[in-house]
Formats: C-alpha cells, sequence, structure tokens
C-alpha cells in the first residue's frame, strides 16, 4: 500500500515538473510562472472594467465620435509587468491624442488575457461585444496566436505592440506587429557583433523550453556562421534547472570564449551575471530585448551588469523631445522609467493614427471595411516613433516590421546608446 | 581541474537541496504525510529575510532569525488549518491538500510582494581591504591560482546540514518529544492511548520543519540570488526527489540523496546532456528505486496485517 502511494507521489511530481517545463511556449512577453518579472500584479487589477478606458485620465475622454481601439494582456498573473507596461503606453498615446482635439480620436479598452490563451480569447471576444474597430492584439506571443487567429477571421485589423513570434504573423493579412519578430533578433545580434567587432570567440547560453529563446538562438547560429564568428560554446538551460549555471559559464569560461550571447529575459540573466563574478569570468555580456528590465530588479547589484550589451528598439535616455516627454510623462503616471512594452504600444496607438488620417477613415466606418484601409496604409507608408532608429519603419505584407535596433551598453548603472 | 570544479558545484546544488530535503523527510518520517507546501514556504522565509534586511536593515543574523520566526508560525497554522482536519482522511486527499496550499502560498506571495524579481543579499562575504586602500568583498575561496573556486555559501550551506542532520537525529532519539514523534510516526492510535498527544507532537514537526524550510530558504536564495514567489516551487521538487532518492523519512538519507541529486545532475549536464539532464536525474532515480524500493538508507519496515 504504502509503496503504491509512494510511487503515485511519485508519478505526480514528474507530471508536476514535466508541466512547469512545458508551460513555457509564451515569447516575447513570456515566460510562465516560474521565473519572470511581473510589477504590481495585484495593485492593478481592481481598476480594469470593461467597456472603459482605464486611465482614469479625464484627458482620456474622446470628445466626438472615436475609434474603439481594443486590446488584451496580462494584467495580472506572473507576467503582468509586459501587459501594464503596453496598456499604460498606450494610454498615454490615446491621452495625448484625444488632447489634439483632431479628426482622429480613440476610445481604449485593455482587457486582462492573464497571459493565456483561452482568457485571451474570452478577452477578444468581451472587446467584440464592445464594438472594437481597431485591435492591439495580444501583448505576449501565445495569447496573440489565438487572438490573431479571431482577428483574421472576423476581418478586425490588429496591430500587436510585442508578439514576437512568427506564427503570431503567419498567414493573416491583417495582423502586424509593432516588435521585431524573435528570428530577428537573432540575426540583428549577430550581425551587430560581426560589424562592431566586439568579439570572435562567442559563447551562447540560451533556453530550450522557450519559444522566444529558441528563436532566437536558431537564428543567430545561422547568421553568426555566415558572418564568419565561431560559436566555441553552446550551453542550454530550461525552467527546471535555471538556477545553477557553473557549467554553463566554466565550460564558456574554458573555451575561451571572449563574448557571451544571452538570449534570454533578465532574470535569469542577472543569476548568470552573480555566479560568474563568483567564478571570476568577465566577458563581454550581450543580450536582446528580454535584458530590457535587467537595471530594475530590486536589490540588483548594477555594477555586475557593467558593460553589459544589449539590442533594443527603444532607449528611454534617447534625447529628443517626444522619448523625452513620453518618459517623463510616464514616470509622472507610474512612477517608473517605461521600458519598451511602454514605447511599442505607445507606437503602436500613433501608427494608427497615421494610417487612420492618411486613409481619411472615419470612426462610424465598421471593422471590415477599416481593416481593409489600414491592410492599404501598414504596408505602404512610413512611420516614425519612439522605437526604431529615426530612419522610419516600415512594414512587409507578411506583418512584420523593418526598423534598426539600437545598440545599448549599461553604464555606471544605466543604459547608453552605443553608438 | 574542470571535473573538480563540476564536483564543487554539484555538492554546492546538492546541499541546497539536501537542506530542503530534510524538512521533507522530516515532516514525511513522523506525521506521514508529504508536505508540498515545503518549498513555498521556503520562498515565504527568503522573502521574509530579503525584507528584514533591506526594509528593515537588519543584520543578517536577525533576518535569519525573523524568518525562522514567521515561518514556523506559518507551518503551525497551515498544519492547524489545513492538514489537522484532515486527520483521518485518506492520504491522497491529504495530498491534493498540501498542493492546494502550495498554490496558495504561491499566489498570495504574488499578490503581496508582486512577480518582480528581488536579488537577495550576499551575506557570506568577507570584507577586506586591498592594498590599495580599496575595500574589497570576497564571496568565494580561490584555490590553485584560482582555478578552483569554493563560494563561501556552499561551505555554509554544507556545514549548516551535517549540524542540522546531527542536531535533528539527536533530538528525535535522545528527547521525550523525540521519542514521542517516533512512537506516533509508528502508530498514531497507539501512542494516543500511551497519553502522547498526538496533535501537539505534529504540530511540532510542522513548526520544527518550517523552521528548517526558512533556513533553507535563507540558503538557497544566497547561493542563486533571484528571489520570485516561484522560487520554492522547483527546489522543493527536486529536493522531494532527493529525499525519496535517499529513503523518505531518514535523516542522513535525505542529506546523501540531495547530494548525490546535485552531483549527478551537474556532471549529467557538463559531460552527457545539457538539454537531458533532468531526465537523466530521474531515470537514474527510477532505477535506484527499481532496485531499491525504500531508497538508499531507508528502512524496510513490514506491516503486520
Amino acid at each position: 500500500m504504502k509503496k503504491k502511494f509512494l510511487s503515485i507521489v511519485l508519478a505526480l511530481a514528474l507530471v508536476l515538473s514535466l508541466a512547469a517545463c512545458g508551460s513555457d511556449t509564451g515569447s516575447t512577453g513570456g515566460d510562465s510562472g516560474s521565473q519572470t518579472s511581473g510589477d504590481s500584479t495585484g495593485g492593478d487589477s481592481g481598476s480594469q472594467t470593461s467597456g472603459d478606458s482605464t486611465g482614469g485620465d479625464s484627458s482620456s475622454a474622446p470628445s466626438g465620435a472615436a475609434f474603439k481601439l481594443g486590446g488584451t494582456g496580462p494584467l495580472t498573473g506572473p507576467v503582468a509587468v509586459y501587459g501594464l507596461a503596453a496598456r499604460n503606453g498606450a494610454q498615454i498615446a490615446v491621452d495625448e491624442i484625444n488632447a489634439e482635439n483632431g479628426a482622429v480620436q480613440f476610445e481604449l479598452n485593455y482587457q486582462d488575457d492573464t497571459h493565456d490563451a483561452e482568457k485571451a480569447v474570452n478577452a477578444y471576444n468581451n472587446l467584440k461585444d464592445w464594438g472594437m474597430q481597431l485591435s492591439l492584439g495580444s501583448v505576449t506571443s501565445k495569447p496573440c496566436e489565438a487572438t490573431s487567429s479571431m482577428n483574421f477571421e472576423d476581418r478586425v485589423f490588429a496591430l500587436t505592440p510585442s508578439a514576437s513570434s512568427v506564427a503570431t504573423t503567419e498567414g493573416k493579412d491583417n495582423v502586424f506587429q509593432m516588435c521585431f519578430t524573435d528570428p530577428g533578433q537573432g540575426a540583428k545580434s549577430a550581425e551587430y557583433i560581426a560589424t562592431q567587432k566586439l568579439g570572435t570567440k562567442i559563447a551562447v547560453i540560451w533556453k530550450n523550453d522557450d519559444v522566444y529563446s529558441t528563436g532566437i538562438y536558431n537564428t543567430f547560429k545561422e547568421e553568426a556562421g555566415k558572418q564568419g564568428l565561431e560559436i566555441v560554446s553552446d550551453t542550454t538551460f530550461n525552467d527546471a534547472n535555471a538556477t545553477d549555471f557553473s557549467v554553463q559559464i566554466t565550460d564558456a569560461q574554458s573555451k575561451g570564449a571572449d563574448l557571451v550571447f544571452l538570449p534570454m529575459y533578465y532574470d535569469v540573466a542577472a543569476l548568470i551575471f552573480v555566479q560568474a563574478n563568483t567564478m571570476g569570468y568577465a566577458p563581454k555580456w550581450f543580450g536582446v530585448d528580454g535584458m530590457d528590465g535587467i537595471l530594475s530588479v530590486d536589490g540588483f547589484d548594477t555594477s555586475l551588469a557593467e558593460g553589459v550589451m544589449l539590442l533594443t528598439p527603444f532607449a528611454a535616455d534617447a534625447d529628443d523631445e517626444r522619448t523625452k516627454n513620453f518618459v517623463s510623462e510616464y514616470q509622472s503616471r507610474h512612477g517608473e522609467i517605461p521600458n519598451q512594452f511602454a514605447a511599442d504600444a505607445y507606437d503602436c496607438v500613433y501608427a494608427y493614427k497615421q494610417a487612420l488620417e492618411a486613409a481619411g477613415a472615419t470612426p462610424d466606418m465598421d471593422a471590415a471595411a477599416l481593416c481593409d484601409l489600414m491592410i492599404e496604409q501598414f504596408t505602404s507608408m512610413t512611420f516614425e516613433g519612439l522605437t526604431g532608429d529615426g530612419a522610419g519603419i516600415t512594414w512587409e505584407t507578411s506583418g512584420a516590421v523593418s526598423k534598426s535596433p539600437k545598440g545599448m551598453i549599461i553604464q555606471g548603472g544605466a543604459y547608453v546608446g552605443m553608438d | 581541474m574542470n571535473f573538480l570544479n563540476f564536483l564543487i558545484s554539484g555538492i554546492s546544488l546538492g546541499s541546497i537541496y539536501a537542506i530542503i530535503a530534510l524538512g521533507y523527510t522530516m515532516v514525511y518520517g513522523i506525521a506521514k504525510m508529504l508536505n508540498f507546501a515545503h518549498g513555498d514556504v521556503i520562498m515565504v522565509g527568503a522573502y521574509i529575510c530579503f525584507f528584514a534586511s533591506s526594509s528593515f536593515h537588519l543584520p543578517p543574523a536577525l533576518g535569519i532569525l525573523a524568518a525562522i520566526a514567521v515561518c514556523t508560525v506559518l507551518g503551525m497554522t497551515v498544519e492547524r488549518l489545513a492538514y489537522k482536519p484532515l486527520r483521518q482522511a485518506p492520504s491522497l486527499a491529504v495530498l491534493i491538500t498540501a498542493i492546494g496550499v502550495s498554490y496558495f502560498l504561491q499566489n498570495s506571495a504574488l499578490l503581496l510582494w508582486s512577480s518582480t524579481p528581488k536579488m537577495f543579499p550576499a551575506f557570506f562575504v568577507l570584507k577586506g581591504t586591498a592594498a590599495d586602500g580599496a575595500e574589497t568583498v570576497r564571496n568565494s575561496l580561490q584555490l590553485f591560482d584560482g582555478q578552483l573556486t569554493i563560494s563561501f555559501v556552499t561551505i555554509v550551506t554544507i556545514l549548516t546540514c551535517v549540524v542540522i542532520m546531527a542536531g535533528l537525529t539527536a533530538f528525535i532519539n535522545h528527547t521525550k518529544m523525540g521519542k514521542a514523534m517516533r512512537a506516533c510516526s509508528e502508530d498514531k492510535g497507539a501512542a494516543q492511548l500511551m497519553g502522547i498527544n498526538v496533535d501537539g507532537t505534529i504540530s511540532m514537526t510542522f513548526a520544527i520543519g518550517s523552521g528548517l524550510a526558512a533556513v533553507a530558504g535563507v540558503l538557497l536564495c544566497s547561493a542563486y540570488p533571484t528571489l520570485v514567489p516561484t522560487t520554492g516551487s522547483m527546489p522543493g521538487i527536486k529536493a522531494f526527489t532527493a529525499a525519496v532518492f535517499g529513503g523518505i523519512g531518514s535523516i542522513p538519507g535525505a542529506f546523501l540523496g540531495g547530494l548525490l541529486l546535485g552531483v549527478i545532475e551537474t556532471f549529467a549536464k557538463a559531460y552527457i546532456s545539457m538539454q537531458l539532464s533532468d531526465a537523466i536525474v530521474f531515470a537514474v532515480l527510477i532505477i535506484v528505486l527499481l532496485v531499491k524500493p525504500v531508497g538508499l538508507l531507508g528502512r524496510q519496515i513490514s506491516e503486520k496485517v
């Protein structure tokens, strides 16, 4: 009896641990529960009511007829930091636009999907009942893969701020992205390392149960080969053993890697920095957009991240007027520096504004008519936003965005532009 | 030299598993139930210690004491509210309750402290002054010209583990309370008939187990300093495995199982396959249990019918 009981329990333990590994299919938005970041998870959930824009700011109310703009994102739960940032960024843009009293005004409605595909579909249906005309898709990839199929069937145009997996836009002519795709980041990183001659012997530590990390890793490896970069150490980890990195670091160290590429989220990267420091290993570190946020980890010794390089579409320290205004507005409202999710969502709203104005669309048009207009506009227009490097952002017919990432380096505890 | 380095990191990881496994095995050995919430009590302990030192600027020792106190109370409360009403229920019901408590603690932590990762402060460092007057902070022992690194946390963890193991063994074998615990473990009904306060004894077991969890939490987060509400769950499952590996209920077994698990995991990662390391660990566990179903140091108790 006892043995049988124990074997049941063991089987359960195995299943639990597998479940913990397997749940990780989200992309930019995320890592499932076990180790990603989220921000004021509980605190903000109450403020989200359906059918109402949640900024609570009087300026957000449109003065006349407005386009109904809806989106879903994790406003609660383990990756709430991404959803809240996107919602806050979009809300600032909407408030600014409505305050101008122009022809194009918006009514924003963000619904909580807790980074869950099923809930995202429910949230999407809520938005449809509300009369959504234009969609911001979903913030994270896994839910967005579900809602974008609905967008495609219902002919509601979608522009997602941050769902970066390829499957989000694949085969859907009316779903567009504001962020780089995962494969795009890998190739861009390899190119950047090669052209800036940052290193020749490269080590990669990637997460094998995460589509985000694997997607970047695969294209990085491919592009590194073309660029003549030598990957001397190729090591990996997963959710279940994301604590001890001594084997990976020893491998990179003993093979003489002078640059370590980390396609992962900042929480794990912080652990790697601490452990490498203990082991006396100090290569150049190179991260991707998931590294964005490492300086805001509570209690993190930022000197460990000194010299860490990363590619990100948004630099909060950029000195152009728009970025400055956005950062100070965001800070005064939410008390923190906006990350790229906020900036991407902000850009989404302005991209809509530009496209709607160019197409001469009016809020009384139905979603399907707007959808056709938007497809035409987005495939032809050039947009300038907070993200990208000033050369303008364009979209391919596939829905993927083309914009150049900014190389950033952490110096003196702050992100500084590299070039 | 790499081999030695891997061995040391294996032992370092294993000693963390071992210290968590001690709590699991202690509660299982006496209350005959698997407290799946143990990993989450660890997480709570780590958070208490984190806030004690970052918000209240208490010295590390006081922070650890605060964590132990809070976790002990938490453990006893959980036992009183969730497990005691189920004392006569089938063990599967208790198990499911424990999983429920685990999720409850995780989500409460998520609400209270949000899921933004916190970096646990480094307690085990040597502060010194370099030749040029600059302050130096050392967190590891460098041997053979820096080719071999042993971090202080590892040394502290192993020492703590041995002390706790010895202390627990002595407590259970040589004190009156320990005797009562062994009696409850063997037969609750008979123990009650002999005038032993079974509820009090089990409550005491949980208090000790949860206090140990607080210590484990501090050591876990000192070694691997990212702290999130799910910090305890994966190490908890691994430590449970370690406890079964060593023979659940056996205190030296938990220590041995933890160390072996850590070393096997590290070697599997280093020499066989990084992607399959967990599969290899669990395969070893299955083989051990096939050959010796009670675990490495488990005792075979024949049940009389």
